[in-house]
């Protein structure tokens, strides 16, 4: 694992919120997050359904759904604002310095569009090449994901292929034009296990050769394990925690992350013990708790909790360890 | 253990015939379930896993018949309830029991709680409905639902309540048997384990026996008392969950295990991944011999020709591997 770059994050997000119309009037989704990446650092998005992960991606390249707005904050990639650049600026963005992998390559390919041609598109718009030579680069691409037989296969439609070979397709589409930054939003959720691993390890394998920032949005936190430098954890449309990984596993700091990580199943456990859950489920859109999201579901929560916003605070004695609960901050300040 | 099993099953094959081409003009055979034989005992967590389309949910339907079986046998109280008709199945339908992974396509929207819970209990006539609001509300407290719960519709629940719901429906004719048809999978992970909690809970209290279909193996592992592991509509192994997760024997088990991530970026730094090369190869024109032959690290000449024998190499544990009869697989 390299040493990420301090000095100039290639992604700098601030302060970001997102709201969703709803019959009831506006609702806040995303309340005010802030998230950096740096150059060939990878990030996991950790969260669960509704967190607000996936928004928040989607969010940077302006593709959020019609009744889904962004209201406030900003998001620098090497310097500007993609919240704020005009469309021909952001056409040079999307697909081009940043790749995007989503979760269902079933309904994000065109069925009726032959995979060959899907690949070529972003190669003769972004990079200016002929078909003969987006052609050529899109079987290298193909058999740099691991497709094997790329040359007869660049002419199959998506319904004709599997779909791990459906998901290395939006991969390679996602690194078509040598992105700078991948962003992929749970690009293993619908694969089974052994094609999960041929996943990862290509992609671990990919950022390596081609010096690229990854972030990489999951729900699950075993397999961000070894493949990620840093991990932020959502909840309710905030980062409550942020470190790097193998803090994050060695002293989770927030009650949530905790109880996320107390909640899998660990090789050590007898069988059938009872595994420790979170009691509750997470708050609807809409209906987002005053003070800390987490209080009505947290076991330390105290009366601040219900008042107050917890802010993200740097963790005593660490190094980029920071997280938003005011109970963790009391207890570092008593203990330091 | 109980000596005697709860549930046997004898070379139960399930083949689906469908058509292909734009106009189905092709028939073909799907060969979902080919000659899988088990035993459940009372009490026991027994759990399938495998990849998808490698049969284990249809394995789960066609042993309560709720599909027909090709051929083969389920023995349950003596009886082979595969050969039943739907009229003679009926007394053993309140025994076996199903929940189902999608607690969101499972439960009738225009039909309250109460009455999800309740037809069950009214289909058998094992209460008045004089006597059913308090049934009910026993069953909802059994799932950890407050009793109020009975009057709402299932769009107000969460997808965590419905399976509970799912599950107090299940449980609501007093069955002995449940199938778990990934009945966690499409929760997040906080609410998972409540709901394995609740699953463990049940059955203590109740002494159920469980056929847990699932892929995700981490929790498996978690749960299980033993552990069959399927490929491409055959069992490849079936141990008991030590034996399976310290000496795993089949080629495709070591490998299904070692493509599982652990929750430890440490371990995960140092770990030995065996990745598997290709995908599963299609159903529809299963590969000769052993059906992971075409993945298989150590495949010989024989493997690709001869269908490998389901067999007991130690007490509990069978396999279906050439390498492994020969002491060749490592």
């Amino acid at each position: 694992m390299t040493a990420p770059e301090i000095q100039k994050p290639l992604l700098d997000v601030r302060g970001l919120t997102i709201e969703i119309e709803t019959r009831r009037g506006p609702a806040v989704i995303v309340d005010g997050i802030n998230l950096t990446v740096g150059k060939g650092e990878t990030v996991g998005v950790v969260g669960e359904s509704g967190c607000g992960k996936s928004l928040t991606m989607l969010s940077l390249v302006r593709l959020l759904p019609n009744k889904i707005k962004v209201k406030g904050g900003t998001a620098e990639f090497a310097g500007r604002d993609l919240l704020r650049m005009s469309k021909s600026e952001l056409r040079q963005v999307r697909g081009g310095k940043i790749g995007f992998v989503f979760q269902d390559p079933m309904t994000s390919l065109n069925p009726v569009m032959r995979i060959g041609d899907q690949l070529c598109e972003p190669l003769i718009y972004h990079r200016s090449m002929n078909k003969a030579e987006a052609r050529t680069r899109a079987i290298e691409l193909l058999r740099l994901v691991g497709i094997p037989g790329p040359e007869q296969r660049i002419t199959a439609y998506p319904h004709e292929l599997s779909g791990g070979m459906r998901q290395r397709v939006m991969i390679a589409m996602g690194l078509a034009c040598d992105p700078e930054l991948l962003i992929a939003d749970e690009p293993t959720t619908a694969l089974d296990v052994t094609i999960q691993a041929q996943i990862v390890d290509l992609v671990k394998d990919l950022r390596k050769k081609l010096n690229m920032s990854v972030v990489w949005i999951t729900h699950d936190l075993a397999l961000i394990a070894g493949l990620v430098d840093r991990v932020a954890v959502l909840y309710a449309g905030t980062v409550v925690e942020d470190a790097p990984v193998g803090e994050l596993f060695a002293r989770p700091t927030h009650p949530y992350t905790r109880g996320l990580l107390a909640s899998i199943p660990k090789l050590s456990d007898e069988r059938a013990s009872r595994l420790s859950s979170i009691g509750g489920t997470p708050p609807e859109p809409g209906r987002r708790p005053k003070g800390c999201p987490f209080a009505p579901r947290c076991a330390l929560a105290e009366a601040v909790c219900h008042e107050r916003v917890p802010a993200l605070e740097p963790v005593v004695g660490s190094n980029g360890h920071r997280v938003a609960c005011f109970v963790a901050q009391r207890q570092m300040m008593e203990a330091a | 253990m109980a000596a005697e099993p709860l549930i046997k099953v004898e070379n139960l094959v399930k083949h689906f015939v469908v058509r292909l081409g734009a106009f189905g003009e092709r028939g073909a055979t799907v060969y979902a379930v080919d000659d899988v034989n088990f035993d459940i005992f009372a009490g026991e967590t027994l759990s399938l896993v495998g990849e998808s389309g490698c049969g284990k949910s249809t394995t789960g339907f066609t042993l309560l018949n709720l599909q027909k079986a090709t051929s083969g046998k389920v023995i349950f109280q003596g009886e082979n309830i595969v050969s039943l008709d739907e009229k003679r199945m009926r007394p053993y339908r309140r025994e076996l029991q199903i929940v189902f992974q999608d607690p969101y396509s499972t439960l009738n929207p225009r039909m309250t709680i109460g009455e999800v819970v309740g037809e069950p209990i009214l289909f058998h006539k094992l209460a008045t409905k004089a006597e059913l609001p308090e049934r009910v509300s026993r069953l909802l407290g059994d799932v950890g639902l407050p009793a109020r719960f009975a009057q709402r519709y299932p769009h107000e629940l969460s997808g965590g309540q419905r399976q509970r719901v799912a599950i107090a429906r299940a449980l609501a004719c007093q069955p002995k048997f449940i199938v778990c048809d990934e009945a966690i999978s499409a929760l997040d992970v906080s609410v998972q384990a409540q709901i394995i909690n609740l699953l463990l809970d049940l059955q203590e209290k109740y002494g159920l026996t469980y056929l847990f279909i699932a892929h995700d193996l981490a929790v498996v592992r978690h749960i299980s008392d033993r552990v069959g592991v399927m490929y491409l509509g055959r069992l490849a192994e079936l141990a008991t969950r030590e034996q399976l997760f310290s000496n795993p024997l089949h080629p495709y088990t070591k490998a299904l295990l070692s493509a599982v991530p652990e929750a430890d970026p440490e371990l995960e730094k140092t770990r030995q991944r065996q990745i598997l090369v290709g995908d599963v190869p299609s159903p529809l024109s299963p590969p000769a011999g052993c059906r992971f032959h075409t993945r298989c690290p150590i495949a010989m000449d024989k493997c690709r020709a001869v269908v490998p024998e389901w067999r007991e190499v130690v007490t509990g544990h069978h396999v279906a591997c050439h390498a492994v009869d020969m002491g060749t697989a490592g």
